[in-house]
């Protein structure tokens, strides 16, 4: 109370600026709140997210999620395929499955060449310091935008109609994806790379491929490496699913045996999918680990 | 120098003409090693030139039939995908941001001791994690049926985990010397992570939800391919019939969809946070 008193004025002025500028912040957050809200209600409206389907749907996924689960039987866990509840009963398909899971990996790994020995070709005249001339830069840019901009799924729809259905379509699909974000990235590691090898290069008469083969190349490529191993590592993922349309390796199997409702195949089939997954991840992340090390000791 | 001094220094110091014949070898190995996997791989995948040359052919039909991309009669359809598809984004990342708060603190290592607990729920995340969002999509697709709502639950589940993970190791970052204060000033533990730790992060989960706003839009638009609803579904209709300037169509304001969105997030991004970096999930 005496506090209120004996306040300077200043310190009321103070006060009172500061309960202004508190309540204009309530009254900012608020409306955007409001606008939250708004968003949350029309966006809820349209993709018709009503209590009423929620509740109708949420117990059906539960049930279905259920039926997913392999019926296991602990005295049974490791005997021989022919019995009901072991493991091997449960991957009953397993030889079949790594098959798929193999064509699926190599699907990736050679879309991911491919598409790297593309973006490196491109990603020279799409980098703007090395470009040859400004219409090049501009138009190998644009190119590479407009190759990583449509999801591959979309390429891998239409080109299963151009080349047939199976892996080659999944392969061109990721390709194309693949060369389109690589080269960014690749052009980007290039813009950042030191000039005066180049320079050097240039004014004791080598031509644009070589300066670029010999000045920047060597700088870039443990970079470039990385970027292309963690793309293989995406591609790996995109592989197991573009098959869902008919391109290929494991996702057609995954597509026909959810179709199908075969509700123990389902679980075994994301479970080696996912064993798959996190063992690329893994190898491929020692190995990033190793070529970048390389490259910072010889630094 | 001359040619015998050359030879004598060569003799000397062989590694500093070149790699030694083991190296050689084994370059030669790993290339013819390369090559093979080339040439099997070609084989398995049945990638011949003539193969690659219909294709090709058969695509420039597909393109030149695309030109000039037309919205059809039903455009209509069209639009009202594109919003479902933005709408199942934007409502599944917003439940998976929410749910990934507590989430996120469950996983923290400052925040639960227990280490059984925390080890199951990060390992929990890590599970969805590796199931694609098209799987989900393909899953939900058959519990609950055709449409947008399969979508929402699909990037709301693998969208929480990931944005779980996120949240978790921005808490386990966060300064500790914030709760540390709260406790010693008579607060409790919930007090300290309310007023300790939530403003810390805050501005990275709401960056780290835009973001995955913006990626969202991305993927919304295809997962209506397996039948969630959306944009997705309309391209797949009109591929299945051959209505290839409408395909156009919609990729191009698939396009242009994602540019506006990744602009508008980007502005709210920068009014909320400011211009701090954070890291990309």
């Amino acid at each position: 109370m005496s506090l209120a008193v004996t306040a300077h004025p200043a310190a009321l002025r103070g006060e009172a600026a500061f309960q202004a500028q508190r309540r204009q912040r309530r009254l900012s957050s608020l409306l955007a709140l409001a606008v939250l809200a708004v968003c949350l209600l029309l966006a809820a409206r349209i993709s018709e997210f009503y209590p009423a389907s929620l509740a109708a749907g949420l117990p059906r996924v539960g049930e279905y999620f259920y039926k997913l689960l392999p019926s296991l039987q602990w005295n049974a866990l490791l005997s021989g395929a022919g019995t009901e509840g072991s493991i091997a009963f449960w991957f009953y398909r397993l030889d079949d499955w790594a098959w798929l899971l193999l064509q699926t990996s190599q699907m990736a790994a050679l879309a991911t060449l491919a598409g790297a020995v593309v973006a490196l070709l491109l990603a020279f005249p799409a980098a703007r310091n090395v470009a040859p001339a400004r219409w090049i830069n501009i138009a190998t840019r644009r190119g590479l935008e407009a190759a990583r901009t449509v999801p591959e799924i979309v390429y891998a729809l239409i080109f299963v109609w151009a080349f047939g259905v199976g892996p080659l379509a999944g392969i061109l699909a990721i390709f194309i994806h693949t060369a389109g974000a690589l080269g960014k990235l690749f052009s980007e590691v290039i813009e950042n790379a030191d000039l005066k090898p180049w320079e050097g290069l240039r004014a004791s008469g080598a031509n644009w491929a070589q300066a670029c083969r010999y000045a920047i190349l060597p700088q870039v490529m443990p970079n470039l490496i990385s970027y292309a191993l963690l793309r293989f590592e995406i591609n790996v993922r995109g592989a197991s699913v573009i098959g869902f349309v008919g391109a290929g390796g494991i996702g057609q199997e995954l597509n026909l045996v959810i179709s199908s409702n075969y509700y123990e195949e389902i679980s075994a089939i994301i479970v080696l999918i996912v064993l798959a997954v996190v063992l690329i991840d893994m190898v491929s992340e020692r190995l990033r680990h190793r070529v970048i090390g390389s490259a910072a000791e010889g630094h | 120098m001359t040619q015998a001094d050359i030879a004598l220094w060569q003799n000397r110091l062989p590694r500093a003409f070149g790699p030694t014949p083991a190296v050689k070898a084994l370059r030669w190995v790993a290339g013819a090693a390369f090559i093979l996997w080339l040439g099997t791989l070609l084989w398995w995948f049945d990638i011949t030139p003539t193969r690659i040359w219909n294709g090709l052919s058969g695509l420039a039909v597909i393109v030149r039939l695309m030109v000039p991309p037309s919205p059809g009669e039903l455009w209509m359809d069209i639009l009202k995908g594109m919003a479902e598809s933005v709408a199942m984004a934007f409502l599944g990342t917003f439940l998976a941001a929410l749910v990934a708060v507590p989430l996120g603190f469950l996983g923290a290592r400052n925040i639960v001791t227990v280490t059984l607990l925390r080890f199951s729920v990060r390992r929990l995340f890590d599970g969805v994690r590796g199931v694609d969002q098209l799987i989900w999509a393909l899953a939900y697709v058959r519990a609950v049926g055709l449409g947008p709502l399969a979508g929402v639950l699909a990037i709301f589940t693998s969208d929480m985990a990931v944005l779980a993970k996120l949240y978790a190791e921005a808490i386990e970052n966060a300064e500790k010397k914030q709760s540390e204060g709260v406790i010693a000033a008579g607060g409790s533990r919930l007090h300290a992570m309310r007023y300790g730790v939530l403003p810390q992060v805050m501005p990275v989960m709401l960056a780290q939800a835009l973001y995955f706003f913006e990626s969202n839009t991305r993927s919304a638009a295809i997962l209506g391919v397996v039948g969630a609803g959306g944009i997705g579904l309309q391209i797949a209709e009109r591929i299945k019939v051959r209505h290839w300037d409408e395909v156009a169509f919609i990729i191009i304001l698939m396009v242009i969809t994602v540019g506006v969105i990744d602009y508008l997030s980007a502005k709210v991004r920068k009014r909320l946070i400011g211009v701090r970096e954070t890291p990309v999930g």
